[in-house]
């Protein structure tokens, strides 16, 4: 299974029956595909819409309905629109259950820096800053490693988005959760052993006795 | 109201003058305004949006043709020509989570001084803001934002000014209508009075001062 598809799988099994939830770009997107279908969940673009559906098939594309990466989607049965003041109120008002972020680093007692490299890359935080400080729940779904070097470290060298500590980390190796200020791990991906995990990672990582393994 | 062709709304503009214009990466952003900006060529704008979109649409076309002085946004990661204005010290940009710039200009037009976010705190927002502390917790002050012109793109304007907006075309659009000293309007649908109802009005005819005719 490739990397990206281990994460968004098993994020995808943190959804329950109706929650509002707010997918970021990249891999956090990939995890409205393995929603399990038993359930209903409503996805949030934070330009406007609750409800956001798969992108349409080809030629049926409306130039007003998009996602927040502009990209053309489609409204579900039960969707809404509103402006972005209304949608910050959601994001920022505790309205969401929760968010799926990208990120570049993590810290061992969760603080997500996921906005800028300095010197680098300044594309602007749009709503990183804002998810991460009012969802209920702040998912990271990121790869463990990039060109070898860990991402998941004990203090965050790039510049934090949220004071708010995120609540789990899920990378194609395992799942890590936040409590306290401590770095649990919660789950290793098949194949992967806990040893490997904590080589993999910089920050400093609580496991206690046999981790179990990702149910994919 | 007034009705106005687009070449007369843009010649309103002043060269230096603060514009906040509707649209999410170009979605809902009124483009035959921003072509006639181009086309007259107004210079030292400080622009209010969300993002700049991509070179040669929206708000990138007034980026590209270099008549922006600074900008006011969210999000500017998918044009490269607004980064290298950046870099190179030609564009002064001001980088606002999303959330607290929607929420400061809906404060400008609703009156309010600023608001208090807790967004940006322990960040790189911080820096130069004051802190507030309400019932224990932490908030950053930020000030409310107006504009000279907003610019706004709807979907159907009746012939007294009211809109109506359409799917995610809607996003900054009727806020910043309640926060522009002059609010000039493009619509995809200008249709007869009554056709909005009551009910599906968004923004209020008298909050409107002209409506781009059609050509």
């Amino acid at each position: 299974m490739e990397p990206q598809v281990v994460i968004a799988r098993r994020i995808a099994q943190e959804l329950s029956e109706g929650m509002l939830v707010n997918l970021g770009i990249g891999i956090p997107t990939l995890v409205a595909k393995y929603v399990p279908k038993d359930i209903h969940v409503f996805f949030q673009s934070e330009n406007g819409l609750i409800g956001t559906g798969a992108p349409p098939e080809e030629g049926m594309m409306h130039p007003t309905l998009t996602d927040a990466g502009g990209r053309p989607v489609t409204a579900l049965p039960g969707a809404s629109t509103f402006d972005s003041a209304m949608s910050f109120g959601l994001i920022r008002g505790g309205h969401v259950d929760l968010t799926v972020l990208g990120g570049l680093q993590v810290d061992q007692e969760g603080y997500l820096a996921n906005w800028m490299i300095p010197g680098k890359m300044v594309p602007g935080m749009g709503g990183a800053m804002d998810l991460v400080t009012g969802a209920k729940r702040v998912i990271v779904a990121m790869q463990h490693t990039a060109k070898g070097v860990t991402k998941i470290v004990r203090k965050c060298r790039l510049p934090v988005t949220s004071l708010r500590p995120i609540e789990m980390v899920v990378t194609e190796m395992a799942v890590i959760a936040f409590r306290n200020g401590r770095a649990m791990l919660v789950e290793t991906a098949p194949g992967v052993s806990a040893a490997q995990v904590v080589a993999a990672t910089e920050a400093e990582l609580t496991v206690s006795g046999q981790v179990p393994v990702m149910a994919l | 109201m007034q009705t106005v062709s687009v070449e007369q709304s843009v010649a309103m503009i002043p060269d230096g003058a603060t514009l906040m214009i509707g649209g999410f990466m170009a979605v809902g952003t009124p483009e035959r305004v921003i072509d006639e900006i181009v086309r007259q060529k107004k210079r030292d704008l400080t622009l209010i949006a969300n993002d700049t979109a991509v070179p040669g649409r929206g708000v990138g076309k007034i980026i590209g043709a270099k008549l922006a002085r600074k900008i006011i946004v969210s999000h500017i990661g998918l044009n490269p020509e607004t980064q290298r204005q950046m870099m190179a010290g030609e564009l002064e940009v001001e980088l606002t989570p999303q959330g607290t710039l929607v929420e400061c200009i809906r404060a400008g037009g609703y009156g309010l001084g600023g608001i208090l976010t807790p967004t940006g705190l322990g960040t790189t927002v911080e820096d130069r803001k004051q802190k507030v502390e309400v019932n224990g917790k932490s908030y950053l002050l930020e000030a409310a934002l107006r504009a000279n012109f907003a610019l706004v793109q709807a979907f159907l304007a009746d012939y007294l000014g009211n809109l109506s907006y359409a799917l995610t075309a809607r996003n900054f659009n009727p806020v910043m209508a309640m926060a522009g000293d002059t609010v000039i309007v493009s619509a995809d649908n200008i249709v007869p009075v009554g056709v909005i109802s009551p009910d599906h009005v968004v923004t209020p005819a008298p909050i409107v001062d002209y409506l781009i005719s059609n050509s």
